[in-house]
C-alpha cells in the first residue's frame, strides 16, 4: 500500500452523534392552495370511511397537492405531508392497520413507499400500531435506495428493530452513504458491538486504502479500546 | 445536442450505457414495460417489474443525471399468456402513479384473439386514466398487423394524437402518416430500420409527429442509435432545430399529453451541462475521463432532485465513500 492511500488521522475534535438537527418524525401540516386544500379535505373524509379508496387516492397526492419542500419543515415534501394525513385518516389499528400500510407500499412507487415510511411514528402513537409496521422497514432496509433506507431508520426503527437488526441497518447506512445525522435513536442505541463492527469495517477500508466514511468515527470515539486500535492501524500505515 | 429516447428497457442495461447515453446527449428516458426475452408465469411477477419501473429504476437513472419515466401494459406477447390474464385487473393501480406517462407497449404479436382483448381493454383504460398510448407492431405481418392497428385505435374512440404507433418501416409509414397517429422509428443495429433509412424517411415525410428510439433491450441493440441519427441529420443537411424537434420536442409533445413528465430536475441544468457534454464527445480519446466527470456532477444533481443527495451510493461506485 503506498502512504498516499492512508488517510489523515481524524481530527480530535470529533462531530458529536446526531450533531445535525433531526427531521421533524411527527407529521407536518402541508401548505395548499384553496384547491389543495379541497382535495385533502376530500380525500381525507373518504379515506375515513373507506380504506381501499386509498389506492387510488394515495398516488394522487403529487398531482393534486403539489410536490414543493414544505416551509419551515427541511426534509419534508407537500405531497409527502399530504400522503401521511390521509394514512392518520384509516379507520383502523394494528395488525389491520399494519397489512394495509404494507400493501400500500408493496404498490407504491417511490415517494409513496418514502410517505408511507415517514408516517410510522405518527400511526404508532394514533393509530396503536405497535410491531404492526416492522415488515414494511424490514422490507425498505434490505433495497438498496438509500431514500428509502435513510426514511426507514426514523423514530420507528430505532423503537421497533432488535439489536441486531438495528446496528445492520446503521453499518448499511454507513455503507450507502445515508449520514448517521439521520439515523434515529443512536445516542440511545449505538452499543459496544455496533462500535466493534464500524472498527472492523475501517480497519477494512485502511487495509483496501481506501477512504474510512466521517460517520464511522463518532461511534467509535464512545469507545476507547476500539479507537485506539485503529489509530494504531493507521499509525503503522503510515 | 440534447436527446430524449422514447422507447428504451433500461432495466436490461448496464450503468455503463448511462454514463455513455448521458455522456452522449440523453437527458431523458421513457422505458416501456414490455417482456423481458424469457416468459412470466404469474401477475406478480408483473407486480416486481412495475416496481422496478417506478422506484429502482429512475433511481438508478438519476445517479447518472437522466431522467426516467415509464409506460405500463400487459405487452401483446405474453397477453397469450392465460396464467397473465390478472396483469390487467393490476393496471388500473399502476396507470395512477406520477410516473406513468402512458399506457404501454401495446398492440399485436401474433395477432390472437386474447391479444385482441387485452388491447381492446388497455385502451380503454388509457382512456379512463388520460394516458396517451405506445403501440408495438409485430415483426412478422408487419404491414397487416400496423393496419388492423390502426383500426382497432380508431374504434376505440382514443383520438389519434394520443397514440404513437412504434417499430415503422418504408412499408408503413405511410398508413400511419395518413392515420393522424404518431410515428415511432425503432433504429437497431441489424433489423427495424437502420441510421441511413431514418435519415431518408424524414426528407421524405418531414419531421412532424416522428419519434426516433433505440429501443434498447436485452438482446442486440444499442443505446446510442438516438445520438447517431442526430448525427447522421446534421451531416445530410437538417439543421440542429430539425435534430432538436426529432430528438427532442417530438417526444416532450407527445409524451407531456400525459400532464406527468416532470423535466424539471434537467431544464435548469441543461444549459450548462451541454458544454461539458458537447466538449466530452468531441474530443474522442479524453471523452471516457470528461465524461465520467461530468455524470458525477450531474449525477449528484439529479440524485437530489430525485430526492436522495448521497455521494456514496451503491450504484454510484467509485465515489469517495
Ligand atoms: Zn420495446
Amino acid at each position: 500500500m503506498t502512504t498516499s492511500n492512508v488517510p489523515e488521522i481524524p481530527p480530535t475534535v470529533l462531530p458529536e452523534l446526531n450533531a445535525l438537527p433531526e427531521l421533524n418524525a411527527l407529521p407536518v401540516l402541508p401548505v395548499l392552495t384553496d384547491e389543495g386544500s379541497r382535495w385533502l379535505e376530500a380525500a381525507t373524509e373518504r379515506v375515513r370511511a373507506d380504506a381501499g379508496a386509498l389506492t387510488a387516492l394515495f398516488p394522487a397526492a403529487g398531482r393534486a397537492c403539489g410536490r414543493g419542500p414544505v416551509p419551515g419543515e427541511p426534509g419534508w415534501t407537500v405531497d409527502e405531508a399530504v400522503r401521511v394525513r390521509l394514512l392518520l385518516a384509516l379507520p383502523q389499528t394494528g395488525a389491520e392497520l399494519g397489512e394495509t400500510l404494507f400493501e400500500l407500499y408493496a404498490h407504491g412507487d417511490a415517494a409513496e413507499r418514502l410517505a408511507v415510511l415517514r408516517s410510522l411514528p405518527a400511526l404508532e402513537d394514533g393509530g396503536g400500531l405497535g410491531d404492526a409496521g416492522l415488515p414494511l422497514v424490514r422490507d425498505a432496509l434490505r433495497t438498496n435506495d438509500a431514500r428509502l433506507v435513510q426514511a426507514a431508520m426514523g423514530p420507528y426503527a430505532a423503537e421497533h428493530l432488535s439489536d441486531h437488526a438495528y446496528r445492520q441497518a446503521v453499518l448499511k447506512c454507513v455503507f450507502i452513504g445515508v449520514p448517521l445525522a439521520a439515523v434515529a435513536g443512536l445516542d440511545r442505541r449505538s452499543d459496544e458491538e455496533l462500535a466493534r463492527m464500524m472498527a472492523d469495517f475501517a480497519e477494512e477500508r485502511l487495509l483496501a486504502g481506501r477512504e474510512v466514511p466521517p460517520d464511522v468515527w463518532p461511534v467509535l470515539e464512545r469507545h476507547p479500546t476500539l479507537l485506539t486500535r485503529i489509530h494504531a492501524l493507521i499509525g503503522e500505515e503510515r | 445536442m440534447r436527446i430524449f429516447d422514447p422507447h428504451i428497457h433500461m432495466t436490461s442495461r448496464t450503468t455503463d450505457d448511462y454514463e455513455r447515453m448521458r455522456a452522449a446527449g440523453v437527458l431523458a428516458v421513457v422505458e416501456p414495460a414490455f417482456w423481458l426475452g424469457q416468459p412470466r408465469t404469474s401477475p406478480a411477477s408483473f407486480a416486481d417489474y412495475f416496481d422496478g419501473l417506478l422506484g429502482w429504476e429512475p433511481y438508478r437513472a438519476a445517479q447518472f443525471g437522466v431522467v426516467h419515466h415509464c409506460t405500463i401494459a400487459l405487452n401483446p406477447k405474453e397477453a397469450n399468456d392465460p396464467r397473465l390474464q390478472g396483469v390487467l385487473d393490476l393496471l388500473p393501480r399502476y396507470l395512477a402513479k406520477d410516473r406513468v406517462v402512458a399506457v404501454g407497449e401495446v398492440g399485436y404479436d401474433e395477432i390472437t384473439p386474447a391479444e385482441d382483448e387485452a388491447l381492446t381493454r388497455q385502451l380503454a383504460l388509457a382512456v379512463e386514466h388520460g394516458l396517451p398510448v405506445l403501440v408495438h407492431t409485430p415483426h412478422r405481418d408487419k404491414a397487416a398487423g400496423t393496419r388492423r392497428t390502426i383500426d382497432v385505435v380508431r374504434e376505440s374512440g382514443l383520438p389519434p394524437e394520443r397514440v404513437l404507433i412504434d417499430h415503422l418501416n418504408e412499408m408503413t409509414v405511410g398508413m400511419v402518416a395518413d392515420s393522424g397517429c404518431w410515428m415511432g422509428f425503432s433504429v437497431y443495429p441489424d433489423t427495424k430500420m437502420d441510421v441511413d433509412r431514418m435519415v431518408t424517411i424524414l426528407g421524405e415525410h418531414g419531421l412532424d409527429r416522428v419519434l426516433v428510439n433505440s429501443a434498447a433491450d436485452w438482446g442486440r441493440s444499442d443505446p446510442l442509435k438516438t445520438r447517431a441519427v442526430g448525427d447522421a441529420m446534421l451531416a445530410a443537411g437538417f439543421s440542429e432545430a430539425d435534430v432538436d424537434t426529432v430528438l427532442w420536442a417530438n417526444p416532450v409533445a407527445f409524451y407531456g399529453q400525459s400532464g406527468r413528465l416532470d423535466l424539471s430536475s434537467i431544464t435548469a441544468e441543461a444549459a450548462t451541462s451541454e458544454a461539458t457534454t458537447e466538449a466530452a464527445t468531441e474530443a474522442a480519446t479524453e471523452a471516457a475521463t470528461q465524461a465520467t466527470t461530468a455524470h458525477v456532477t450531474t449525477a449528484a444533481t439529479a440524485a437530489v432532485a430525485a430526492g436522495g443527495d448521497y455521494a456514496g451510493n451503491t450504484v454510484l461506485r467509485g465515489s469517495p465513500a
